[in-house]
């Protein structure tokens, strides 16, 4: 499909006798703010996991930029410019965030980045966690935890950024700091996914949005349309 | 890259050392004691190279160290080559040993690797027991070469192993310091989110599986010529597998430092020991220290010294 | 050098071996097939098992197997007490990968050299009614010292089975591994269920040990022989599947037999080894794992 960032074409994953993806497809075009939302169980984190390379061994194809990167280990994957943030943050407990962050700005983004410390606190200070680079990540609050979950997907510099369940958890004003974030990161060209269970956040934020329900893609549309659909209301509310 | 050459200045001055200490003649027991100790240098260097910065624990230390000196066996009695060689080809077996491991099983859980380098030293020892060669169970006496370099032979190995003890400091120093070297250590920390933030963890893995074997191995090449008798139970002695461990986590794992201090203090401890109570005491005594190091000062003696200092 | 009476008396012994096998790796299939907790110091357990009802057929001609049975709420009571400081010093603090093996490494080798200070080297052995004595069935001989552990093997595998499946810690202890949180919405307390079941993995050591030291004389460096063993047959049956752990188990005990008998004993090891690397390999879910 022309235009299109992303393609993912009937993606099949099991895991031993359970199916947690039964033939999945779509695409997410470039710049754009694409949602994936569905009740809990429905495949999201899994299909999350195969697009990234976290996870082998699925039948199906996954276009990228243009190349088929299906059998494309998660470190290339991060380095074409697909980069996931996890839901719960798994930081490195070792390093300070400014380490934290020369990780993927060495790694990843290598060919993308002259200054690798200046980028890195610059990447921190635009993030708002600048004061704390020289400190590791054990003594960060909750959000700060996900904000630096999203530096470091930052730092390796992506075409495709995919939030998860950032905002899980999260009080209402720091729903709208993680939201100003990912706008701004829109802004500056990057294609992002957001898979969330806040609502208002995903009405908001998303231009197109994607609803799974026990491994399928049950509705696809923009918000207004997704709200409308029966097919949706009933996966989360039941008859 | 300028950082290295003070390190391999300060290496070169320290192998200068011993040459010196060698000249001096003091009581010949120092010379076999040092070696030891200085076995033990590399040995817990090596080790620490993968358990401390990868996070992979090698509980088949005395597989890695006994094919390093059985390949030299194995050369000298065909042979006759020189030590270099010994050294280089008993370093490459184990290499390749690490790698054909690692290559197994650093794909699943790190656990699996564990457990298999645990199994790995108890085959290897049978069937090393079962070959005629190399002595089989009944073991091989060696005959070192005549003419050494200071007259005397343990002297010689004595500055062979301060030689091999500065490679492997410098190597994991090196590496440590390197991009490989924060590498490893983001996927000691997390080894998905590593995964996920462009490195190459299994490539590193493997890397790290294969130096580390490579020093174990050049650790035990020269063992034939220092013992003069190699049979299966001294060459795969359990005493390499807990020491290995003690060592680097009595000083410290994330730094090259620890496994140094490591090896100086308990080599030390164990060689002053080993005239005073049983060897099986020693392990009894080294076993409860490791429990006690890793329950209650998990980061060694470097992360005491830290935490004092307050960060 | 091949007869039909040879092969015949390969493969008994090693279905009876392989009884006995899956005893000893029940402890392991729990606490590391479910767990998921690497306790390679299972083996030393096993070996301090079989010193137990040596020390009391020694000294009072007790039968092993009543040795056995009568210290698992002992050793019941160890496991619980080792698990509880793996967990504070190591789970909790999520330190499990590198410190928490090196503890067992370090606790498998404290074990094995107590023995080892106070019972020297010397090979100890149990005298019982049975040892000395066999049968004669279709032409293969089975002596008892092997038909009894791997009876008593079997039973102890069923009543696994049964404990997981039918008693409800059993079914927590199912869950533990599948789900932490579902339980805790339960109001049962994950830890205390890992607590009990590590304690009846190390409870199994204790009738193992028995039958161990009645198939063979033992050394405190036996375990080391069987720490290649267990984990091979609860990798090969799939982690966590204790039937799984029994296929293994005969499958092991056929393939060393064969070895022994054909090759020469002293390659039974490298067979564990083997199967391990080769199940790690191939299909590391194993025969029946999930």
């Amino acid at each position: 499909m022309a235009g299109a960032l992303l393609e993912v074409q009937g993606i099949v994953k099991r895991f031993g006798g359970f199916t947690a993806l039964n033939g999945v497809t779509l695409h997410v075009k470039a710049g754009e703010r694409f949602g994936l939302i569905g009740p809990n169980g429905s495949g999201k984190t899994t299909l999350i996991n195969c697009i990234s390379g976290a996870l082998a061994g699925y039948a199906g194809r996954i276009v990228f930029d243009g190349g088929d990167i299906t059998t494309l280990p998660a470190h290339r994957r991060t380095r074409l410019g697909i980069v996931r943030s996890f839901q719960i943050p798994k930081p490195f407990t070792s390093m300070t965030l400014q380490e934290n962050l020369d990780i993927p700005l060495e790694y990843a983004a290598r060919e993308r980045s002259q200054d690798a410390a200046a980028d890195a606190a610059a990447i921190l200070d635009s993030i708002g966690l600048g004061a704390k680079a020289h400190l590791k990540p054990a003594g960060l609050t909750q959000i700060e935890m996900r904000k630096l979950e999203l530096a470091r997907a930052l730092a390796a510099r992506p075409k495709l950024l995919i939030s998860d369940e950032a905002m899980a958890g999260l009080s209402s004003a720091e729903v709208d700091d993680i939201l100003a974030i990912l706008f701004r990161l829109n802004e500056q060209g990057i294609t992002i996914i957001m898979i969330e269970h806040i609502m208002r956040a995903v009405m908001r934020f998303c231009e197109r949005i994607a609803v799974l329900d026990a491994g399928q893609l049950i509705a696809e549309g923009t918000p207004q349309e997704i709200v409308r659909n029966h097919a949706v209301e009933k996966a989360y509310l039941g008859e | 890259m300028a950082r290295t050459v003070p390190a391999l200045i300060v290496g070169l001055l320290v192998v200068a050392a011993g040459i010196g200490l060698v000249t001096l003649r003091v009581n010949p027991y120092l010379y076999f004691a040092g070696y030891v100790i200085l076995q033990y240098v590399v040995i817990a260097t090596a080790w620490n190279i993968l358990g401390g910065y990868a996070g992979y624990v090698n509980f088949g230390t005395p597989a890695f160290f006994a094919m390093g000196a059985y390949t030299s066996v194995f050369l000298i009695q065909s042979t006759r080559a020189p030590l270099p060689v010994l050294i280089l080809a008993g370093g490459l077996v184990s290499a390749l040993l690490g790698l054909g491991i690692g290559y197994l099983t650093l794909r699943l859980r790190g656990v699996f690797f564990s457990i298999a380098t645990l199994a790995l030293s108890i085959v290897l020892q049978t069937m090393i027991m079962n070959w005629e060669y190399v002595g089989g169970s009944r073991g091989l006496s060696v005959i070192r070469p005549s003419g050494p370099p200071f007259g005397n032979y343990v002297m010689f190995l004595f500055t062979v192993m301060v030689t091999l003890a500065v490679v492997a400091v410098v190597t994991a120093r090196f590496i440590e310091r390197s991009w490989v070297g924060r590498g490893l250590a983001a996927l000691r920390d997390n080894e998905e989110a590593a995964e996920c933030m462009g490195v190459p963890t299994l490539r590193l893995k493997l890397f790290a599986t294969t130096i580390s074997g490579f020093l174990l191995g050049v650790a035990g090449a020269p063992f034939p010529y220092y013992v003069t008798f190699v049979e299966p139970n001294s060459a795969f002695n359990l005493d390499y597998a807990v020491n290995a461990l003690a060592m680097p986590m009595i000083g410290g794992t994330t730094s090259w430092v620890g496994p140094v201090i490591g090896a100086v203090l308990l080599g030390s401890a164990q060689q002053l020991a080993t005239v005073t109570i049983s060897s099986e005491m020693n392990l009894f005594i080294v076993g409860i220290v490791l429990v006690a190091f890793v329950v209650l000062a998990p980061e060694g003696l470097l992360g005491l010294v830290r935490r004092l200092r307050g960060r | 050098m091949f007869s039909w009476d040879l092969l015949a008396n390969a493969v008994v012994s090693g279905l009876l071996l392989g009884g006995f096998y899956a005893a000893v790796s029940l402890g392991i299939s729990l606490i590391f097939g479910l767990l998921e907790i690497a306790n390679i110091a299972q083996p030393a357990f096993v070996v301090l098992g079989a010193y137990a009802a040596y020390v009391l057929n020694n000294a009072y001609e007790v039968d092993p197997i009543l040795t056995g049975l009568a210290f698992t709420p002992v050793f019941y009571v160890l496991g619980a007490v080792v698990y509880r400081v793996y967990y504070e010093s190591f789970e909790r603090r999520g330190d499990e990968a590198l410190r928490g093996l090196v503890f067992f490494f370090g606790l498998l080798f404290i074990l094995e050299v107590s023995l080892s200070l106070k019972f020297g080297v010397d090979y100890r052995l149990v005298q019982t009614a049975y040892t000395k004595t066999s049968i004669e069935f279709g032409g293969v001989g089975i002596a008892f010292r092997y038909l009894v552990p791997c009876v008593i093997g079997i039973a102890m595998t069923l009543a696994l089975y049964l404990f997981l499946s039918r008693t409800f810690y059993g079914r927590a202890i199912r869950a533990v591994s599948q789900d932490q949180q579902a339980l805790r919405l339960m109001g049962v307390n994950p830890i205390q269920i890992k607590t009990i079941a590590f304690g009846v993995g190390i409870a199994a050591a204790s009738l193992a040990g028995a039958l161990l030291i009645c198939i063979a004389p033992v050394i405190p460096s036996t375990d080391r022989d069987y720490i290649g063993r267990m984990f091979a047959i609860t990798v090969l049956g799939g982690m966590g599947s204790i039937g799984g752990t029994l296929v293994a188990g005969i499958i092991l005990g056929v393939a060393e037999s064969f070895m022994a008998t054909f090759f020469g004993p002293s390659w039974s090891l490298a067979v564990s080894f083997g199967i391990l690397l080769i199940a790690l390999a191939v299909r590391p879910a194993g025969l029946f794992g999930r």
